[in-house]
């Protein structure tokens, strides 16, 4: 979403990167940097570490899905995928499973190898198109959660792994709620800057032609096939960041991490915040968690029974989707062209007010 | 069929060489080198029989989903969500009335009627949008699930057959040889065997209707081009109705006879939905003989899995998924 009027030759000098920066990011970026002041260590932690992570994991969907053209529901089983590789890599309880190698040795492995087994799903999965894609990932995932679940040798059952710690970096305790603040806001802007950056890059560029008519591109001479794996290798290695420091916060990982319901869940925060644009996910992922943890009390608080949470999500889920296909940002930019609109004639307004 | 073996001889020769090794291991007397090797024959007859009938409950889920597909290219992701709600529904006519059969039209009318409304309230409203009907059935059926597990509870529920279908039969399938000479045969619960083969006839059936009926005619021109059907004159809206109330008919019939074989409770919806995609994949999206030949390769991969490689009986039916993507992507008898 280049703004191509922004480049023209009015400018008569190069500014600097930092002055390219719009005004909005400068805004979001103090505000997310001095909210540890305000908050309770909580609502650091709990909810915007979450928001964070989530966001991550749905920014590796929203990748997929805007800009390729491809919604992948295999994204979680991604990101719990380099959560269980961290954990028998690394240090957990699980003493007799897990190896105890140093975390400069682990990380990295764990991500590479995630890369991998996303690019052979992203493989198996571009052989298909539209809906079949989410049909062949959801199957994926839900193979990937029954085998972790039966699997007793190296993704240890039912029970999975606990106590994985981030390592103490610096002296630092990572599970802190300000390091760990600071450790997931660091990684959602570092996801999100990739992604913009992808977006405007050559390679992105192909991926949208990709998405739009894939036989122009290959008439063109661009690989569709190659593209779209490499796409997938890229989600993925979003997806495991996002899934290593799930597996931090919560400090376990288990079968039920990765089931089908938290699969789907990933589509919903991708979908509710909007495919078109990075920060999207990140909105979505905010209400998610906010409605996750205080639908509860919301509904007590009217009267209701608190159990019916999921059902509150869920028609929230449903009277978003149904109303508007682009999410809260798609909402944003009808409300965006209704201002533009003279009230009287229904015709564009001349001046942008904005 | 004599195309298909002119075509591949391998293959076919292949096909035949394991047809034929499965059929001596159906009726023969096992020597004792293979029992040593791979347990009695009772276990191996059991998990086949167990295979197939678990087939004929996958195909009966399975049709109305492919039938819907490929019909009208809607991604109905809430049809586990008909299954359980047929399921459910089943149980308490059977429950209330204390006639067991009578679960079977009640469920079919009632899951059809909700079929209807599927169709008209959402489908017809966003046709040919894909990512929009999948998200919207993925919220129908998380909010039906909440509510289904509000109104009938957590609970397992079974829904028991009548005396005269309950207890077993003895069939003519020879498990072993005693050592006096007699011979001892294979006992099976009489109500598998039953809806087993009234799956087998409403399949048949089914296929009829496609082949043989002017609605079958307009069904397949349906499938074939959707436009061109409309073009011509034929109401294809209600046509689309009639599908989806039939497909979700039979979900609901299905959700009765999966309450007979196994029991009905709040998950079981996502796991047939899963079961569901997994066949038509294997089988092929829109084909009745491949959901047919599909819902029996699952059945057998995951009773089959589960009696001699327990940990992997999962990993077994995906992995028939992937060679099958990766050698026919449009499933073993789509077109294309």
């Amino acid at each position: 979403m280049a703004d191509i009027t922004s480049t023209s030759a009015v400018r008569d000098r190069r500014e600097t990167w930092l002055e390219q920066v719009p005004p909005a990011y400068w805004v979001l970026g103090i505000i997310l940097l001095v909210i540890p002041a305000f908050v309770s260590p909580f609502f650091m932690f709990q909810i915007m570490g979450w928001t964070f992570i989530l966001g991550i994991i749905s920014l590796s969907l929203m990748f997929l899905g805007g800009y390729g053209g491809m919604v992948s529901l295999a994204q979680m089983a991604f990101a719990g995928f380099a959560g269980y590789m961290v954990a028998i890599f690394g240090d957990s309880a699980i003493t007799n499973i897990s190896q105890g190698w140093p975390w400069w040795l682990v990380i990295p492995l764990a991500l590479l190898i995630t890369v991998i087994f996303a690019t052979a799903v992203g493989w198996l999965a571009v052989r298909t198109e539209g809906i079949y894609t989410i049909m062949i990932t959801l199957a994926i995932a839900a193979a990937f959660f029954y085998f972790t679940r039966q699997n007793y040798e190296i993704f240890n059952g039912f029970q999975g792994f606990n106590s994985v710690l981030p390592p103490m970096l610096f002296g630092v305790d990572w599970r802190g709620p300000y390091a760990f603040y600071y450790l997931t806001l660091f990684w959602a802007v570092a996801g999100y800057a990739a992604v913009l950056y992808i977006s405007r890059a050559p390679f992105g560029l192909a991926l949208q032609g990709v998405r739009d008519n894939p036989r122009r591109m290959a008439a063109l001479g661009y690989n569709v096939t190659a593209h779209r794996v490499a796409a997938y290798a890229f989600a993925g290695f979003l997806a495991g960041i996002g899934g290593i420091l799930l597996t931090w916060q919560s400090s376990q990982i288990s079968p039920g991490t990765v089931g089908i319901a938290p699969a789907i869940d990933i589509l919903v925060i991708a979908v509710i915040g909007g495919l078109r644009h990075p920060i999207g996910p990140f909105i979505g992922a905010l209400i998610y968690v906010i409605l996750k943890t205080f639908a509860v009390d919301i509904l007590i608080a009217l009267g209701l029974a608190g159990e019916r949470f999921q059902l509150v999500i869920g028609i929230g889920f449903l009277a978003i989707v149904f109303f508007s296909p682009d999410g809260i940002l798609g909402l944003w930019e009808k409300f965006r062209a209704s201002r533009n609109r003279d009230p009287l004639t229904g015709q564009e307004r001349g001046d942008n007010p904005l | 069929m004599r195309r298909f073996a002119n075509a591949h001889p391998v293959w076919t020769a292949i096909i035949a060489f394991v047809l034929a090794i499965l059929l001596w291991m159906i009726f023969a007397i096992w020597p004792p080198g293979l029992k040593d090797a791979i347990g009695s024959k009772k276990i191996f007859l059991s998990a086949l029989f167990n295979g197939v009938t678990l087939g004929g409950l996958y195909f009966l889920v399975a049709s109305g989903f492919t039938l819907i597909f490929g019909l009208m290219r809607n991604v109905n992701l809430a049809h586990g969500t008909l299954y359980l709600l047929g399921g459910y529904i089943g149980f308490h006519a059977a429950d209330i009335t204390g006639y067991w059969l009578l679960a079977f039209p009640v469920s079919f009318i009632l899951v059809g009627i909700c079929g209807v409304l599927l169709q008209v309230l959402v489908f017809r409203r966003m046709e040919g949008e894909d990512l929009r009907q999948t998200l919207v059935t993925i919220g129908i059926s998380i909010v039906v699930a909440d509510l289904m597990l509000w109104g009938f509870g957590g609970d397992f529920v079974n829904i028991s057959p009548p005396s005269w279908l309950s207890g077993p039969i003895e069939t003519f399938f020879i498990t072993a040889q005693r050592s006096n000479g007699d011979l001892v045969f294979m006992k099976y619960p009489m109500v598998r065997i039953v809806i087993f083969i009234a799956a087998v006839v409403l399949g048949i059936a089914m296929w009829l209707a496609l082949n043989r009926t002017r609605i079958g005619m307009m069904i397949r021109a349906g499938v074939d081009d959707r436009d061109m059907l409309s073009a011509t004159g034929a109401r294809i809206q209600i046509v689309f109705v009639g599908v989806f109330a039939f497909g979700a008919g039979l979900a609901g019939i299905a959700g009765v006879v999966g309450g007979t074989f196994q029991s009905v409770a709040p998950g079981e919806d996502i796991r047939f939905l899963l079961a569901s995609l997994v066949v038509v994949i294997v089988g092929g999206m829109g084909s009745i003989p491949g959901a047919a030949l599909g819902a029996l390769l699952i059945g057998l991969a995951e009773q089959f899995g589960s009696v001699y490689f327990p940990t992997y009986a999962v990993v077994l039916t995906f992995l028939i998924m992937v060679v099958v993507l990766a050698f026919r992507p449009q499933g073993l008898m789509g077109q294309g």
